[in-house]
């Protein structure tokens, strides 16, 4: 698996989308045969992943919202994000 | 007083529900040998009707439900499956649709896909066209299937391919992977036999060898590291050739729920070989309380029901004791230990009969038929 590059625009493809359930008061990313329970910081995430964003400007985004590093956004995002396409969940356009 | 504080703790017990897999329909043009519907079928004057279903899908998507398995059955034979796809679409939930791919027209599809449709999943009972129409019984499905796939793949929808694996074509797992990639498939389910209802009749035909199983094992993780980010293998080693068993439905009530075609609501699509257990309709009962206080629900749920040697087991949570309509088949008692189990006493005698099936030198089947 290659790393996501600065440049690269992850999205979540078709058939993935973010769920919020009012029964257990949570978000959850749907996928194939799949929900995610997601943390405050997951959703963070792909909420700045909108499709438009680089990954630097994901990187940027969150930076500011939490007034954190950015070196250390750049280290949570890109782990979380590939973990997530290497299970097909989020695709990269360059 | 005691009771409503009994009755609280009794109830926020109860988990909530991810995924409910609703057989729309018994009905299906293929007559695999191996189908996870019962030996006793349900016919169509027989089934929930549209409104009956969407109210289904909304009382589960309260119950927190997440995604719903539109199942057969052959889905695509109910004429409403458009309009059902919109009405669970709308009550929230994620729709999966498993298909045959028979019934299915492009123009069908563009409108499924137009209402929301989440995600497809394509069964294939072969590599090749002779292969696949023998094993499903049906001449010209294959063809059907790889067009099916084409508008899939056109459409954006997400893929995932099912095969349904056993002694006839286990021997082609390298083939079913490279096909997978090939249909542009994101997952694909490498189901092995479970050997209930049909396939348990068709036994002798089906079942895999230990050098198959072995083989599929590794051919499954050498693809796995191959193709990763590009296909998602799921992949459960059969039951018998396990040391533990497989945590059969993520736990009995506890994870998922099954509605037959005729309303009837189950905690696993095959619970209903338990002949000991009783079972309730949406006709008759709201879907919470079915789910919450129904008793073949509360039967088995969660470990309070496990003898030893899941009582006193450290897996008990993992493995939430196995099947129980396996159990109930080998020991004539649901609560019982799987015999897939190693610690269970009949676990050589399983492995035993499996391994005696599978020498048999039989290729035909018994196919399913209404």
């Amino acid at each position: 698996m290659t790393e996501i590059a600065e440049t690269d625009v992850p999205f979540l493809p078709r058939g993935v989308r973010v769920h919020h359930c009012a029964v257990r008061k949570g978000w959850y990313l749907l996928a194939p045969e799949r929900a995610v329970k997601m943390d405050q910081i997951a959703h963070a995430i792909l909420s700045a992943t909108d499709g438009d964003r680089d990954f630097c400007g994901i990187v940027d985004k969150l930076a500011v919202d939490f007034n954190a590093p950015k070196d250390r956004i750049a280290q949570d995002a890109r782990k979380f994000l590939t973990d997530l396409v290497n299970r097909r969940m989020v695709e990269i356009r360059p | 007083m005691n009771q409503p504080v009994a009755m609280k703790q009794a109830l926020s017990a109860v988990p909530i529900p991810m995924a409910m897999l609703a057989e729309l329909t018994h009905r299906c043009p293929l007559k695999c040998p191996y189908c996870s519907n019962p030996l006793e079928l349900a016919k169509a004057k027989e089934e929930l009707s549209t409104e009956e279903w969407i109210d289904v899908f909304r009382q589960a998507a309260k119950l927190g439900v997440l995604h719903v398995h539109l199942s057969g059955g052959e889905p695509a034979s109910r004429r409403d499956l458009e309009v059902l796809t919109s009405g669970a679409r709308e009550a929230g939930l994620y729709t999966n649709l498993i298909t045959s791919g028979v019934g299915l027209t492009e123009r069908r599809f563009a409108d499924l896909v137009e209402r929301g449709l989440d995600h497809v999943q394509l069964s294939i009972q072969g590599t090749d066209a002779a292969t696949a129409d023998r094993i499903g019984g049906y001449k010209r499905g294959f063809d059907q299937k790889m067009k099916v796939a084409e508008w899939v793949k056109a459409s954006g929808v997400p893929l995932t391919v099912n095969a349904v694996m056993h002694r006839q074509n286990l021997g082609y797992l390298a083939e079913t992977v490279d096909l997978a990639v090939r249909l542009g498939a994101r997952r694909l389910e490498v189901a092995n036999t479970q050997y209930h209802g049909w396939a348990y009749r068709n036994r002798f035909a089906l079942m895999p060898t230990p050098e198959q199983v072995k083989r599929g094992g590794e051919i499954v993780a050498e693809a796995r590291e191959r193709l990763k980010g590009v296909l998602v293998i799921d992949y459960v080693t059969p039951d018998h050739l396990a040391t533990y068993p497989k945590p059969c439905m993520g736990g009995w009530a506890r994870v998922g729920l099954c509605v037959t075609p005729r309303g009837t609501v189950l905690p696993c699509h095959a619970a209903e070989t338990i002949t000991s257990l009783t079972f309730e309709s949406v006709r008759d009962k709201p879907l919470a309380q079915i789910w919450a206080r129904g008793t073949a629900f509360t039967a088995y749920r969660g470990t309070d029901w496990m003898p030893d040697p899941c009582g006193s087991c450290d897996r008990q949570t993992k493995d939430w004791g196995g099947c129980r309509c396996q159990a109930f088949a080998w020991n004539g008692d649901a609560a019982t230990v799987d015999p897939a189990c190693s610690k269970a006493p009949n676990h050589a005698e399983m492995r035993a009969a499996a391994e005696a099936e599978a020498a048999q030198a039989t290729d035909d089947f018994e196919y399913r038929t209404m």
